[in-house]
């Protein structure tokens, strides 16, 4: 494993008078995959959110590539490599695929490479090609996660945020996005950072996880001894 | 009860429903005798024209006119596919020789709505800008229109500055308005915003009307120059340089033609840049747009101030075609009038803007003796469009070849 790329140091966040993260500290290496299970509200999504600076962190420190990122504007970070599939995917509903996948790209001036990571995209994921001109909206939702993967892809991200990529999709389709997100990871060595309701699937692809309740970083270990833990097993493996 | 039935009888209760708003209005009297006979004289005719409308469109659904509207289905989807596989310029060439040709073969009174359509043109497509690309509902966008007007008034008045080089001023200090009303806002979403940039538009009006020494406040400004150009001419066989001021109304229609044509070409580069994208991406979800790298304060703050400086060209054109300005002219009704011809034209769409502010502009004209009731169906033609048309007149129809077709 390579040197630390992420690195959370304490961070707690607020809505409003509401504290959803407790000084949450946390690690990834690059090219790792790295994951986050956790219940509902337990503060995924926050994490992420944060790490992205849309809510903004009230206590700690944001590290990435070794300097903080805490106060940089989140419009910056896909041009510094870190980019993220929201939770809900949210794609752009009234622009078609290939201007939502324009948009992934949309720091970059480089018009000739965007057009090979079009292309490269498409490769990846053909039904989208088919359905370039569609309007996004009008994607079914294993469509529409895949492009919301395919579009973060646009910005040739060093590392990936991936809130619930599996929400609300059929096991069939799952299985084919955490396949397709495992090869981004080892053919074109992104890192990962993964959370997922779906703790089995995450954990294992997954190098190591951690366990979020309410707010704070209650676990962390390799993923198959999470996935071993007989705790971990009775809340989120389901027995 | 049957469906049909149901239907007759919710049609029955929106009748009486509408005698009930009615009355009020029409039977009330200010001494305070109550009369039912005008309000029931209006409602027979409202409710005989809604039941012949309402007739006519369960017969279609039922299919009855089948036979006629089919063809004419295959006609319109035929003109369609024409359309759209013809190159543009077929369309815009005659388009354009029409307008350039109008003043010759129309008379003052034709001439002058003409130009009111242009006017409405030219603001629609500012407004669309913030409203239908960017996604930021503004009520007060009359405002900049306002700026512009009594920018060039004060500059011919005390300056004599000419109306061309008053127009970057006006455009320079509608953008200046369109930043100052939108930083504060920015961070406001939906009802706030609406509320908020309503707001902005009355402070504008009302620091008009109060500000006497600057602005002579309700009274107006008179007396305010047209635009002149100098042309060269022969004068005793000697070249010389001519000041030809532009009273006339056909110079006027040529001046905002002009303006008309240089927004929509402005508006449409804006569309399909990377900036209009920007302005989708962040009116389709501002977050997903924020995480793709759009810094959306920056943009957001764009899009206002370039709805303004379309707002503020055409109030200082609307300034030197009057020669005279008061803050009357830009109440909230105007505001609500131009969004109107956007939504009812089809956001985000420029040949939607021009055919909503030609509705609105000139059908009212052509039905000048309904003028008492215009309101009325001005509010019934808005909920026929919701129920028929909810995306505009002409809504925008962009099948993702954008990229493609701006070579
Ligand atoms: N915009 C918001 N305003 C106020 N509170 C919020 C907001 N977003 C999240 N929260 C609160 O913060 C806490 C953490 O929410 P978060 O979305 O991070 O949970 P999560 O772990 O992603 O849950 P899930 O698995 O359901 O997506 C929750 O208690 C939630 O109610
Ligand atoms: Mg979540």
């Amino acid at each position: 494993m390579g040197a630390t790329i992420l690195e959370l140091r304490g961070v707690s966040a607020h809505y409003g008078r509401i504290q959803s993260l407790r000084q949450i500290s946390l690690r990834v290496d690059e090219g790792e995959i790295v994951s986050i299970i956790g219940a509902n509200g337990a503060g995924k999504s926050t994490t992420l959110m944060t790490v992205c600076g849309i809510v903004k962190a009230s206590e700690g420190d944001i590290l990435y590539q070794g300097a903080s990122i805490r106060d940089v504007s989140p419009d910056r970070l896909p041009g510094m490599g870190l980019c993220q599939v929201p939770e809900g995917r949210r794609i752009f509903p009234r622009l078609s695929v290939s201007e939502n996948l324009e948009m992934g790209a949309f720091f970059r001036r480089d018009a000739d490479g965007v057009k090979k990571d079009m292309s490269l995209a498409f490769r990846l994921f053909p039904v989208l090609y088919e359905r370039r001109t569609q309007k996004g909206g009008t994607l079914s939702g294993g469509e529409q996660q895949m492009l919301a993967i395919a579009r973060a892809l646009m910005s040739r991200p060093k590392m990936l945020l991936l809130d619930e990529p599996s929400l609300g999709l059929s096991p069939l389709i799952s299985q084919h996005i955490f396949k397709i997100i495992k090869d981004i990871n080892e053919q074109q060595g992104t890192t990962i950072l993964l959370v997922e309701q779906n703790a089995n699937i995450a954990l294992s692809l997954a190098d190591r996880g951690y366990v979020l309740e309410t707010g704070r970083v209650v676990m962390e270990d390799k993923a198959e001894r999470l996935r071993a833990n007989p705790e971990i097993k009775k809340a989120y493996l389901g027995g | 009860m049957t469906r049909g039935s149901r239907v007759w009888m919710l049609f029955a209760l929106a009748m009486g429903w509408l005698f009930l708003l009615l009355w009020p209005l029409l039977g009330i009297h200010p001494d305070g005798s109550l009369t039912f006979a005008e309000a029931f004289s209006v409602w027979w005719k409202i409710a005989l024209a809604a039941l012949f409308g309402f007739v006519i469109h369960r017969l279609s659904r039922a299919g009855v006119f089948d036979v006629v509207t089919r063809p004419l289905s295959r006609l319109t989807q035929g003109v369609g596919r024409v359309y759209a596989s013809s190159p543009k310029w077929m369309f815009l060439v005659p388009l354009l020789a029409f307008a350039l040709t109008y003043p010759f073969f129309t008379d003052r009174y034709a001439q002058d709505v003409a130009v009111n359509v242009l006017v409405y043109i030219c603001l629609g497509l500012g407004l669309n800008v913030v409203v239908g690309l960017c996604g930021l509902l503004d009520l007060g966008y009359i405002a900049f229109y306002g700026v512009g007007a009594y920018t060039y008034a004060l500059l011919s008045i005390h300056y004599g500055l000419s109306f061309w080089l008053s127009l970057p001023v006006c455009a320079a200090l509608a953008a200046v308005a369109g930043c100052l009303i939108g930083y504060p806002t920015l961070r406001m979403r939906g009802d706030y915003l609406a509320i908020v940039t309503l707001g902005f538009g009355e402070i504008v009006r009302i620091v008009i009307n109060n500000w006497m020494s600057l602005t002579n406040g309700p009274n107006g400004i008179l007396g305010i120059a047209p635009p002149s150009i100098i042309v060269p001419a022969m004068k005793d066989g000697v070249l010389v340089m001519e000041t030809v001021v532009m009273r006339q109304l056909s110079y006027m229609y040529y001046i905002i033609l002009g303006l008309a044509v240089f927004t929509v070409v402005a508006v449409r580069r804006l569309n399909f840049s990377r900036i209009g994208r920007a302005w989708e991406a962040i009116r389709e979800d501002e977050t997903a747009a924020e995480l793709m790298g759009v810094n959306t304060f920056r943009f957001k703050l764009l899009a206002y101030a370039m709805g303004a400086v379309f707002g503020g060209l055409a109030g200082a054109f609307f300034a030197a075609r009057m020669r005279f300005v008061s803050p009357e002219s830009f109440t909230f009704i105007e505001s609500a009038m131009v969004l109107a011809m956007v939504v009812l034209g089809g956001l985000g769409s420029i040949p939607g803007v021009i055919l909503g502010a030609l509705a609105l502009v000139a059908l009212p004209e052509v039905f000048r003796q309904f003028e008492l009731y215009r309101m009325l169906v001005f509010g019934g033609v808005m909920a026929v469009m919701m129920l028929v048309r909810p995306e505009g007149l002409w809504p925008a129809a962009r099948m993702g070849k954008r990229s493609d077709d701006e070579g």
